[in-house]
């Protein structure tokens, strides 16, 4: 059974996810350094072979952002059709993937990664793509996504959610209904409790 | 104050419903301890050494009689019997079982109160000024904006999980009560010159391991603003913040890395966007809040009481507590009372259920039925008649809650410490009374005069030890526990960080070296001048030469 909500549903997953190989013995990680550097201390990133060596299949995939970099052309046609999903890492500055990407809503579904539950990033995220970079399209959390995330991924403007494999995403389902009237306005509801009622 | 309304009722009522699954998910092995440790401390609920321990928000320190005495059932049913008050004007239960938590919320939520975002890596209880409302230095009363801030940093869907914890604090007077210097953000709310309220914005204060206090990143903020420029600092914080070293998380360290220029540029640059978003206050909605805040309905008293006169000129022991816990009122006539809950030799803070009933009727009797709980760990009465005045006193010397030694140097604020805390390196409960035994003597404690000396079991500075005139730090050197001294800390809007005198003592040397920094303080000072003021004049070498040389004796 699928662990993918969409749109207060469960359905199926037509994406494949494309991971680039392991290479050997060596991942990268990025060491502490200047302040820059802060958000990329210690997370994974692809080296160059292992980006070259990531073998893409036909169909709908969800690539990720520096495979998708060196795929560019490649990958156009495939973009326009529909067929391709860019996956970006909460580690990765989102400014700069828009910068490169141009138009994001050439994209059919956006998919933001996160390694840990307690990484909140992909909030701040969610919101920059629906709020100032005007996203339309899908946009999906995945990795360690687990129910007590969902109402606020879906307040900060996920509408899909990949469910950890362990996981029940049927459980999850009712997650998305924990509160009724939040009091903040947010990606999904704008407008604060007391813009919206008479208080 | 703030009274709940269908929409505030229902959020808390959910957040029972949602806790409760939580804790049945664990219980059945469905979560792991580290998922469920993040949900659990986003409702206050920590695994301690003896039990878990359960913080109840008490926003920006204000309780009604009805939901202090709730709190003295919750403390008498579901735990020993007695509650602490901690340094974030909340109220913690030493002894809950993890089980009882969701019926003890549901509890809680019976009188509008919960435990949301009581600890965890999230924004925290707003704090303020005790006497806000009463002060008679008080430009603007922050209770509303306090409110308005609670509501929406509640279940910020952005900032759920953000690198680390995340305090504000609101402050409306020409003195500073509320520490803002030492929070993550603080606002300082003052009337600009075309009269208008407006916002001083400091960011990246905090205590803790790295004492820093903050810096102002804004001179001047219409209050209008004070969320959406609020998201903007969070919201930089929560993208760069350092999320691989819990020590280095909070926003402080950000803000040095960067620097304050580069900080703010970026600031300034996201607020662009959410600027005038639909988070930004109105008239209409600071109004609406602010009708709970409005002022008692006193009575048009004169500015003397003969009996409050006379009671103070034939009864010493009630003109000394006067001295101390009694407190300047805007409004004539009328007083604010600080209960103290450091009676020389019990655990600062600590309460009981049957003094939290005695306070509830007093707060009835003579209050308006309300208390505020001070970050000093003392509970107030914010608007008490003169004419009351002795009256209270005798109700509440009975109760053991009036120690006439508020701002003394057995006002100590101490954190659980070893006793409780899985965090602490050393106990500092025992400390704190050893201390308070040593200066028992009523005449030499009020001669000795203002005093803040502040006690934290660990480098995470729940003690506030920082800022503590004198602050005594618990250390573990090789699995025993020791004690660093710091004196020259302060609170207020001339804040400082104390500077440490040399190296650490023993629990038993503790009592001995407070009395010889007194010492040099009585043979120093001039007839003005408080310790802190002294400490400033003399620096730290006097102090730091009679402790040590003492030390050095007795050690020959």
């Amino acid at each position: 059974m699928s662990n993918l909500i969409k749109d207060n549903a469960i359905v199926a997953d037509e994406w494949t996810r494309v991971t680039p190989p392991t290479l050997g013995e060596e991942t990268v990680r990025k060491q502490a350094g200047k302040v820059v550097l802060f958000k990329l201390t210690g997370e994974e990133t692809f080296s160059a072979e292992q980006i070259a060596a990531t073998k893409i299949p036909a169909g709908k995939v969800l690539v990720p952002f520096s495979v998708w970099c060196a795929n560019k052309d490649a990958l156009a046609s495939r973009v326009s059709q529909g067929e391709v999903g860019l996956l970006v890492a909460t580690h990765e500055a989102i400014e700069d993937v828009i910068t490169e990407v141009k138009d994001i809503n050439a994209f059919a579904l956006v998919a933001v990664y996160v390694e840990r539950f307690a990484d909140g990033r992909i909030f701040t995220i969610g919101n920059l793509l629906r709020t100032r970079y005007d996203f339309k399209n899908e946009l999906r959390a995945v990795g360690d996504v687990l129910r007590d995330q969902l109402f606020f991924l879906k307040r900060s403007g996920f509408n899909s959610y990949l469910i950890r494999a362990d996981r029940s995403a049927t459980e999850a389902l009712a997650s998305l209904k924990d509160f009724s009237e939040p009091y903040q306005g947010a990606v999904d509801i704008a407008q604060p409790a007391w813009r919206r009622t008479i208080r | 104050m703030y009274k709940y309304d269908a929409i505030d009722q229902q959020l808390v009522n959910e957040r029972v419903a949602q806790y409760r699954d939580q804790t049945n998910r664990y219980l059945a092995g469905e979560l792991s301890e580290d998922e469920f440790r993040p949900l659990r401390l986003q409702n206050g609920l920590y695994i301690q050494r003896q039990a878990p321990m359960l913080r109840v928000a008490v926003p920006y320190g204000m309780l009604s009689s009805k939901q202090l005495r709730k709190l003295g059932d919750i403390a008498k049913k579901y735990d020993k019997g007695y509650g602490h008050f901690s340094t974030r004007q909340n109220l913690q239960l030493n002894w809950p079982k993890l089980e009882d938590v969701p019926e003890i919320l549901a509890e809680l939520a019976t009188v509008e109160m919960h435990a949301i975002q009581t600890s965890g890596n999230c924004i925290r209880n707003i704090t303020t000024d005790q006497f806000a409302g009463v002060a008679p230095d008080e430009v603007i009363d922050p209770r509303a904006m306090a409110e308005v801030m609670r509501q929406w940093s509640t279940f910020h869907p952005e900032f759920a999980l953000l690198p680390r914890k995340f305090k504000i604090a609101v402050s409306g007077t020409e003195q500073d009560r509320a520490i803002v210097q030492a929070h993550d953000i603080g606002m300082e709310f003052y009337k600009d010159a075309k009269g208008e309220t407006a916002i001083k914005v400091w960011v990246g204060g905090g205590l803790g391991r790295t004492p820093i206090l903050g810096t102002v990143i804004r001179e001047h903020l219409e209050w209008q603003h004070a969320l959406t420029y609020c998201e903007a600092i969070i919201r930089v914080y929560n993208i760069h913040g350092r999320r691989d070293n819990a020590y280095k998380a909070r926003i402080k360290i950000l803000v040095k890395a960067l620097g304050i220029e580069d900080f703010k540029q970026q600031v300034e640059a996201e607020w662009l966007y959410l600027k005038d978003n639909p988070n930004t206050i109105t008239e209409a909605e600071l109004a609406r809040v602010g009708q709970h805040f409005e002022a008692m309905p006193y009575e048009n008293l004169p500015a003397h009481d003969e009996s409050f006169d006379s009671a103070i000129a034939s009864n010493p022991a009630f003109a000394a507590w006067v001295k101390r816990c009694v407190h300047a009122h805007k409004q004539a006539g009328y007083r604010a009372v600080t209960l103290s809950l450091k009676p020389h030799g019990h655990a600062p803070g600590d309460i009981t259920s049957a003094q939290m009933s005695v306070v509830a009727d007093l707060a009835d009797a003579y209050s308006f039925g309300e208390v505020r709980a001070s970050h000093e760990q003392n509970l107030i009465l914010a608007d008490v008649k003169l004419s009351d005045l002795f009256q209270l006193w005798e109700k509440a010397h009975a109760a053991g809650l009036a120690t006439p030694n508020i701002g003394l140097l057995t006002d100590i604020i101490c954190c659980p410490g070893g006793d409780f805390c899985s965090l602490a390196n050393a106990k500092s409960i025992p400390i704190a009374e050893a201390i308070q035994m040593q200066f028992d003597n009523l005449d030499y404690l009020h001669d000795i005069g203002d005093l803040e000396l502040n006690i934290s079991g660990c480098m995470n500075a729940c003690g506030h030890h920082h800022v503590g005139h004198i602050g005594i730090l618990g250390v573990d050197k090789d699995g025993s526990e020791w004690y660093q001294v710091t004196i020259g800390g302060k609170q207020g809007n001339d804040a400082s960080i104390g500077s440490v005198i040399g190296p650490s003592f023993s629990a038993e040397e503790m009592p001995g070296v407070v009395q010889r920094l007194i010492e040099v303080y009585i043979k120093e000072r001039t007839p003005e001048e408080r310790f802190i003021d002294t400490v400033r004049r003399i620096g730290v070498p006097p102090f730091k030469a009679h402790v040590y040389a003492s030390k050095e004796a007795t050690n020959v």
